[in-house]
C-alpha cells in the first residue's frame, strides 16, 4: 500500500489545494500515471502516482487545500485494504462545513442571529488548548504544523509572538462626518484566492518592512528602436521578434554586472552583492502576477533572453512553472508599457533589493542640445530600491548607466 | 562506594538481612550445592547452612506454597524462581494465595515474603523463558511489584522488599546481573513508590523501568549529542506502588512523554502510565503519549528475530522524535 501525500513542491510551500482528481478511486494506475493537479502558491502541477496499483480512499475532495505531508489517497497493491480511515483534514475547508454534528433539538431557541457558523473541529494538543486558551486566542487563526496538521505548543507560542511583533499601525481617527462603511453592509464578497492571499501577504509584509525609495530616468530611445527594427528584420520570419523589453532587459543585465550592489540581496542585516544576474520577469496571469526568473542573464545574448522570456511567459500563463523557475531572482523587471503606462512604481521582491518599473515608449517633445525641439520616442523607467542596501547617489548611477547602454544600443550586441 | 555487579548487590542484601534478622530464609531451585543459576546465592549456602539455605524440588507451585506456609507462621522467606517464566506454574499460589490471605483473615495473618528472579529475555531463551509478565503481577491489588535497574537500587529495594509485611514481587533481569554500578556504602534501604530520575532533561520524559533503563539512558545521550534533545530518564523502580507524582511533575515540564518496556505492548504497563497521565496531565501534554515495548509476538528463538521483537535503542530515539515533530 503507497500513500499519496501533498508534495512539498518549493520552499515556502506549506499546504496546497487539489485541482482535479485525474483518477477515480478504484482506477487502476501505474507509476508515473498523473492522477492529480495541485495548485501551489504558485502554479499548477501534475501529481503522478508513485506506486502502481488501485487508486483508493481519495481524502481530499477537488478544491480541498490540505497542509503539505497530508494522506490524500491511497494506492492499494493487490488484495490490499484501505488504511487511512480519517478523512484529510483540509486546512481551508472547499465548502462551508455543514451543520454541527448530532441533533439539534427543534425547540431550543437560537442562541444569537449573529452567531458563526459551527466549524469543523480544530486539532490541536490539550497544551496548545490551554496555552491559547489563557491568552485569549481562537485556534481556528492559528495554523498547526504538527502531525497531520495539529496544533501544537509552538504553533500558539509563534502566533502570540507574532502578535506582540505585529506592528502597530496609527490608525487616523476616522473624522465623525464621513463615517465609514460599516463593516456589516458589506456582504457577497468574494475569499481570495491562494494567489492574491499570497500577493496580499507578501506585498503587505515588503511595504511595512523594506524602506522603498524611488528614482527616475527618462530615457531616449531613437537609437535601441531603430536597432530593434533592423534586428528583427535580420531574423527568420518563425524566429521570435526582440521586444523593447527584451531589449530593457539586456541592458538591465549589462548594467547590474558593473553596479553589483543594486544585484543584491539582503538578509539579517547583511547584503550580498551578486555577479549572477537572474532577473525576474513580471508576468500578469488571471488572478495575479508571477515573476519567473530568467537566469544567467550576464551571459546571454539579446536573442537567447528574447526566446527565454517568452518561454518563461508561456509557462507562467499556463500554469506551469516549475519551483525554482520563479525563485533566486536577484533583480526585477515589471513592464506595463504595452498598456500605454506613462510611469508608476513597483514593489520590492524580496530578498532582492531593487525592481525596475518600466513604462511605454512615448512620442515626446525633447529639447535638444541646440535649443531646437524635436519630437523623439521616450521611455521612463523607475527604480525601486531598498534604502537599507542601497543610497539614492548608486540608484541614480545605476540607472544612468542604463540609460547610456539604451541611448547606445549597439554595446548590446557586441 | 562500592563499584559491584547488580548479582553482587542482591547478594550482599540477602546477606545482611539474613544476617540481621534469624526469620529470613531463601529457597529455590538449585539456589544451595550448585551456587544459584545465576549466581546470586554464591556461598550463601556455607554461610548459612541448610536450614536457611534450602534446595527445593523443581516444583515451583511448591515453592510458592512453602513460602507463603512458612510466611503465615511468621518466617521471612526469600522464594527464588529460576526466571519468571517458570513463576506461571506457581500463578495460583501467588494470586490466589499469598496475596489474598491478609484480606481473607480479616487482616490477622500477613504474609511477609519475597518472589525474586530473573524476567525478560534477550538471551535466545526463546518463547517460553523470555516472559516479563510485570503486568500480570501489578493487575493483582495485595501483591507489590519491584523492578530495580541498577545494583544500588536492586540492594536497597531487596532490603525493602525483605523487611516487608507484604507478599512482594521482585523482578530482576538477566541481562542486568553483570552490570556495574555504584553502591552506598553501608546499611541502607530504598522505599517503594519513589521514582528514581535517572537523567534530567526539559524536551521529553522517558519512562521505564528494569533494563530497558539502560538503554533509555543511552538512547538519551545520543539524542543529546546528535539532536541537542534532552530527554528526562525516570525509572519507575516499583510498579506496584507507582510513584505517578514524579511522573507527572516531568511531563508537566516537558509536555511530552514517551513509555519504555521490554514486555509486550499491548495490555502492558506502558498502557497504564499513558493512561494516567492523560488522565491526571492532559492538559500538560502536547503530543500523545508514546509506548515502545515488545512486539505482540512469542519471543522468537533466532538471534535477529528475537532483536527484533524486544524495544532498541533506535526505536527510543524514534518515539522521541514523533513526539517532538
Amino acid at each position: 500500500m503507497a500513500q499519496v501525500i501533498m508534495p512539498k513542491m518549493g520552499d515556502g510551500m506549506t499546504e496546497g489545494t487539489i485541482l482535479r482528481w485525474l483518477k477515480k478511486e478504484g482506477d487502476t494506475v501505474e507509476i508515473g500515471d498523473i492522477i492529480a493537479e495541485v495548485e501551489t502558491d504558485k502554479a499548477s502541477v501534475e501529481l503522478p502516482a508513485e506506486a502502481s496499483g488501485k487508486l483508493a480512499n481519495i481524502l481530499a475532495k477537488e478544491g480541498d487545500t490540505v497542509p503539505v505531508g497530508t494522506v490524500i489517497a491511497e494506492i492499494l497493491g493487490e488484495g490490499e485494504q484501505p488504511q487511512v480511515t480519517t478523512p484529510a483534514e483540509p486546512a481551508v475547508a472547499a465548502e462551508e462545513p455543514a451543520a454541527p454534528r448530532g441533533e439539534i433539538a427543534v425547540s431550543e431557541p437560537e442562541v444569537s442571529p449573529t452567531e458563526a457558523p459551527a466549524r469543523e473541529r480544530v486539532k490541536a494538543s490539550p497544551l496548545a488548548r490551554r496555552i491559547a486558551e489563557e491568552a485569549g486566542i481562537d485556534l481556528a487563526m492559528v495554523r498547526g504544523t504538527g502531525p497531520g496538521g495539529r496544533i501544537v505548543e509552538r504553533d500558539v507560542q509563534q502566533f502570540i509572538a507574532a502578535r506582540q511583533a505585529a506592528p502597530r499601525v496609527p490608525v487616523a481617527e476616522p473624522s465623525p462626518a464621513v463615517s465609514p462603511p460599516e463593516a456589516a453592509a458589506l456582504t457577497g464578497g468574494e475569499p481570495l484566492s491562494r494567489m492574491r492571499r499570497l500577493i496580499a501577504e507578501r506585498t503587505t509584509l515588503t511595504k511595512q518592512t523594506v524602506p522603498h525609495f524611488y528614482v527616475t530616468m527618462d530615457i531616449d530611445m531613437t537609437e535601441v528602436m531603430a536597432l530593434r527594427e533592423r534586428l528583427n528584420a535580420a531574423l527568420p520570419e518563425d524566429a521570435p521578434k526582440i521586444s523593447v523589453n527584451d531589449l530593457v532587459t539586456k541592458a538591465c543585465a549589462l548594467a547590474l554586472a558593473r553596479y553589483p550592489q543594486v544585484n543584491a540581496l539582503y538578509q539579517n542585516d547583511r547584503v550580498y552583492p551578486s555577479s549572477e544576474v537572474h532577473i525576474g520577469i513580471m508576468v500578469a496571469v488571471p488572478g495575479g502576477l508571477l515573476a519567473p526568473v530568467l537566469r544567467h542573464c550576464e551571459r546571454k545574448t539579446l536573442r537567447q533572453i528574447a526566446a527565454e522570456t517568452r518561454q518563461l511567459v508561456e509557462k507562467a500563463r499556463s500554469g506551469r512553472l516549475a519551483s525554482d523557475e520563479y525563485t533566486g531572482a536577484t533583480f526585477s523587471i515589471s513592464n506595463l508599457g504595452m498598456y500605454g503606462v506613462d510611469e508608476f512604481i513597483a514593489i520590492i521582491n524580496p530578498p532582492a533589493v531593487a525592481i525596475l518599473a518600466v513604462g511605454a515608449v512615448q512620442k515626446q517633445p525633447v529639447a535638444l542640445d541646440d535649443d531646437t525641439v524635436a519630437v523623439r520616442p521616450r521611455m521612463k523607467v523607475t527604480l525601486s530600491a531598498d534604502h537599507r542596501a542601497l543610497d539614492g547617489a548608486v540608484a541614480a548611477e545605476f540607472l544612468r548607466e542604463l540609460k547610456r547602454i539604451l541611448e547606445n544600443p549597439y554595446t548590446m550586441i557586441e | 562506594m562500592a563499584l559491584i555487579t547488580y548479582r553482587e548487590a542482591l547478594r550482599q542484601a540477602l546477606t545482611e538481612e539474613m544476617e540481621r534478622d534469624p526469620n529470613v530464609f531463601l529457597l529455590g531451585e538449585e539456589i544451595g550445592r550448585y551456587q544459584g543459576t545465576f549466581r546470586v546465592t554464591e556461598g550463601l549456602l556455607q554461610r548459612f547452612g541448610g536450614m536457611r539455605v534450602v534446595d527445593t524440588p523443581i516444583s515451583e507451585s511448591g515453592i510458592a506454597g512453602m513460602a507463603i506456609g512458612a510466611a503465615m507462621i511468621g518466617l521471612r522467606p526469600v522464594a527464588e524462581f529460576m526466571t519468571f517464566s517458570f513463576a506461571l506454574i506457581a500463578i495460583d499460589q501467588i494470586v490466589n494465595h499469598a496475596a489474598k490471605i491478609l484480606y481473607m483473615f480479616g487482616g490477622q495473618i500477613r504474609v511477609p515474603l519475597v518472589f525474586r528472579g530473573p524476567a525478560g529475555g534477550g538471551a535466545q531463551l526463546s518463547a517460553q523463558h523470555s516472559h516479563s509478565l510485570e503486568s500480570w503481577y501489578a493487575h493483582i491489588p495485595g501483591l507489590k511489584v519491584v523492578t530495580p535497574a541498577t545494583p544500588a537500587d536492586a540492594k536497597g529495594m531487596l532490603k525493602t522488599a525483605i523487611r516487608d509485611d507484604n507478599p512482594v514481587i521482585f523482578m530482576e533481569h538477566a541481562k542486568l546481573y553483570s552490570t556495574r554500578g555504584e553502591v552506598p556504602d553501608g546499611e541502607y534501604t530504598i522505599p517503594f513508590g519513589s521514582a528514581d530520575v535517572k537523567r534530567k532533561g526539559q524536551d521529553v520524559t522517558i519512562i521505564t523501568y528494569s533494563q530497558p533503563v539502560l538503554m533509555a539512558l543511552h538512547a538519551a545521550d545520543k539524542l543529546a549529542e546528535t539532536e541537542g534533545i534532552e530527554c528526562e530518564v525516570i525509572d519507575l523502580r516499583s510498579l506496584q506502588p507507582l510513584d505517578m507524582d514524579t511522573i507527572l511533575a516531568s511531563v508537566r515540564k516537558t509536555h511530552r512523554a514517551v513509555v519504555v518496556h521490554e514486555d509486550h505492548r499491548n495490555a502492558g504497563f506502558g498502557a497504564e502510565i499513558a493512561a494516567r497521565i492523560q488522565e491526571f496531565a492532559f492538559d500538560d501534554l502536547d503530543a500523545p503519549v508514546l509506548r515502545v515495548a515488545g512486539a505482540d509476538v512469542p519471543i522468537p528463538y533466532a538471534r535477529n528475530l528475537e532483536r527484533a521483537a524486544f524495544p532498541s535503542e533506535e526505536d527510543i530515539i524514534r518515539a522521541v522524535k514523533r513526539v517532538l515533530v
